[in-house]
């Protein structure tokens, strides 16, 4: 039976529409995934000389056993984020002869084999080795392994009965933070300090070889919690209905401020409130704008003003990015619809320009309190916020022509590739790299203000060649239709 | 009203639809039939502009559809749900397209208001999105979107699937009016034979891309299309 559900998945996989389109995906998350492959690779193999040198007079498996914790902590937030559980379309199977049962236990056996639980292994192995080559006893460090192993499946699975919770409600991500946010902060303060339990359980477990039954019951509870969710689940009426939300309309009428692209911005606006997809993009704006306090507080960025205009870039332009790089893809459900009616397809493009100049704005202003960190930041930051007026917008809306993927408005944003195409990388180097480059080649060779200077005048330049250039990225749209209503018709 | 001349559509060489000739007359009810893969849904691509043809061209009111845009403010059409936008409840939806064809939100509300009884009350004030309501409700509301604005033209592809009993009644007696008394040009295709002779005055059969009958309906017609699919 598992051996025809493989097969199902094999031919899903291989004649998919987008196989042949999103190799180029593929291919960067290969060495992506290849990255970290050698990052763990690295930590495993001089995780103990390291620790053996900087603390030489402690056992490098303690400090380990004392840092599980934070470990523990980050993976589950991680996957959080960017693990799913895997999918398989059941509707088909529910009516032949199969048990229930089965198809669970196989979803679920085949997230077990997930690379996020392969990617510990690549550092358990190398240390674990490298413990036996130095003297520890043999037995207890294989046990000792194997405990990391199961910790790793139930993070998994764990994992998943978080995701069953929380995947119903709005701002799911919300309680793990706090969660987790509440873990770290308990155990920062020292009010309970769980790394310090978890170090010494783990110690205690590396010499009683015979308590590794405890983490496997608790691997096998949560397994089982796991299957009762999803035997649950899969009845067509609760898995796959869902459930109905009644409306709460405005009727936004301030947007008649803005003349005939009026019905365009209406239907922007609630594309962006009204699906998941864009939705979650709107709390990336919260993300974007609080980058900044990543590196600012840090008195080595201070020094690198060239770095401010990336900040400024992506702080005033994270809207413009997320949003922008979908155009048209957002519409692509109702594309055939826009095409045959009465509408000017320069209205339609200028109403995206409007949204996303307002948003870097908007987004401009909220940033000014970084001007606690020095004028200079706001400086860069007033330049960038001009460039992305003036160019970025521009040239996305112009990537934009290019855009041949569907997107389909209900699923989640984080780690969703759909819509997904090698455009959308290209159109990075332009929109971040090239204002970096040109202002720290500026700052380099002149200096800071007339940095600033060259990106506001291009910015300018850009927003006073606002109508000539509509015209021609309109020109490319209307050049591509044909392409573009065949594309979106197509399901992946 | 609509012309078509020697229009072909190939996909990779595979001839997929061939009309040389066809004209439907201002106010004419016409219908399309033909087996899945005859080439309706095709035609009525080309007509709205969605596909570029191989060869020839299609004249709606004397504009070449492909070649100006001129076409789109007489014209409207309803082909699938991907005519809807599913964000939407379906009064925003007809404003928008009421708004899109020039129509403010009273003139859209009395027009919505005259097919109360088509939507049977699931439609207006349901608080719902299109992408919520059922496949029948969805295609009502996308067939009443395709009448706001005046169209002269109007386009549906399959009007009667999906829809209750009720309901394919209602909407023979709409596609009716609106071709005999306000004189606008309908254009549906259909599975359903009986209907289609019941609502339309000409009738023509597609086969493999190819007008194989062409018929003024009457008394026999319902007769004479049997026979054409029964063998």
């Amino acid at each position: 039976m598992i051996k025809r559900f493989l097969m199902l998945e094999w031919k899903s996989f291989f004649r998919s529409a987008s196989f042949g389109k999103s190799l180029g995906i593929k291919i960067f998350m290969g060495f992506l995934s290849l990255y970290f492959i050698a990052m763990f690779l690295g930590m495993g193999v001089l995780l103990f000389p390291g620790l053996k040198k900087m603390y030489p007079e402690q056992d490098p498996l303690i400090i380990v056993n004392s840092l599980l914790f934070y470990w523990i902590l980050f993976d589950l937030v991680f996957r959080f984020f960017f693990q799913k559980l895997p999918v398989m379309s059941v509707k088909p199977l529910l009516t032949l002869p199969l048990k229930r049962s089965k198809v669970v236990n196989y979803v679920l056996g085949k997230s077990a084999f997930s690379f996020f639980n392969f990617l510990p292994l690549f550092a358990i192995v190398p240390f674990g080795i490298t413990l036996i080559y130095h003297d520890y006893p043999l037995v207890n460090v294989l046990i000792w392994m194997l405990a990391l192993v199961v910790v790793v499946l139930i993070i998994n699975f764990l994992n998943f009965i978080i995701e069953s919770f929380s995947s119903e409600k709005e701002l799911s991500f919300l309680p793990i933070i706090v969660i987790a946010g509440g873990f770290y902060a308990l155990n920062h303060f020292n009010i309970i300090s769980f790394n310090k339990i978890i170090g010494n359980a783990f110690d205690t477990l590396y010499n009683q070889p015979l308590l590794i039954t405890a983490p496997i019951m608790l691997l096998v509870l949560c397994y089982l919690f796991n299957f009762k969710i999803l035997r649950q689940k899969l009845f067509l009426d609760s898995g796959l209905k869902t459930k109905i939300k009644e409306v709460n309309a405005s009727n936004l009428e301030w947007t008649k401020n803005f003349g005939d692209i009026a019905p365009f911005m209406q239907l922007d606006l609630k594309l962006i409130w009204r699906n998941k997809r864009t939705k979650s993009s709107v709390w990336m704006l919260a993300i974007g704008l609080l980058y900044g306090l990543f590196f600012y507080p840090q008195p080595t960025y201070q020094n690198l003003p060239w770095f401010f205009v990336f900040i400024g870039v992506f702080s005033t332009g994270i809207f413009l990015i997320n949003f922008g790089q979908f155009i048209p893809a957002w519409d692509s459900g109702y594309y055939k619809l826009l095409m045959s009616q009465n509408i000017k397809y320069e209205q339609y493009l200028k109403s995206k320009f409007t949204l996303m100049a307002v948003s870097v704005l908007i987004l401009f202003v909220l940033g000014i309190p970084y001007v606690f960190f020095g004028w200079k930041i706001l400086l860069a930051h007033f330049a960038a916020a001009i460039y992305n007026v003036g160019v970025n917008t521009h040239v996305i809306l112009y990537g934009g022509s290019f855009n041949r993927k569907k997107i389909d408005l209900s699923q989640k944003a984080a780690f969703n590739y759909q819509g997904t195409g090698a455009v959308q990388w290209l159109i990075g180097i332009p929109l971040l790299l090239l204002p970096m480059g040109l202002f720290a080649a500026c700052y380099f060779l002149v200096g800071f203000e007339i940095a600033c200077l060259v990106l506001m005048i291009l910015g300018i330049i850009g927003i006073v060649l606002h109508q000539k250039l509509m015209k021609f990225i309109t020109q490319k749209y209307l050049d591509s239709k044909y392409k573009m209503i065949d594309a979106f018709n197509q399901n992946n | 009203m609509i012309t078509t001349s020697n229009l072909t559509k190939k996909y990779s060489g595979n001839q997929v639809l061939k009309i040389d000739s066809l004209d439907i007359p201002k106010g004419q009810s016409f219908g399309l039939v033909g087996n899945n893969g005859a080439g309706k849904t095709t035609y009525f691509s080309l007509l709205l502009d969605l596909i570029q043809p191989t060869t020839g061209f299609i004249k709606n009111n004397g504009v070449q559809v492909d070649k100006s845009e001129d076409w789109k403010p007489f014209t409207s059409a309803f082909i699938d749900e991907s005519f809807l936008i599913g964000y939407l409840t379906p009064e925003e939806y007809f404003y928008f397209i009421g708004e899109l064809r020039g129509q403010n939100k009273a003139d859209v509300d009395s027009l919505v208001a005259k097919f109360e009884d088509f939507f049977h009350g699931e439609i207006i004030g349901q608080k719902k999105y299109l992408r919520d309501l059922s496949k029948g409700n969805q295609k009502k509301a996308g067939i009443v979107a395709a009448l706001i604005g005046n169209p002269e033209v109007i386009i549906l592809d399959e009007p009667f699937a999906n829809l209750d009993p009720t309901t394919q009644i209602r909407l023979k007696s709409i596609v009716k009016e609106l071709a005999q008394k306000q004189g606008v040009t309908v254009l549906i295709s259909s599975h359903d034979l009986m209907h289609v002779t019941d609502v339309c005055e000409r009738i023509v059969v597609l086969d493999k891309g190819e007008v194989v009958k062409d018929l003024e309906t009457s008394a026999a017609t319902l007769k004479e299309l049997e026979a054409h699919f029964a063998n």
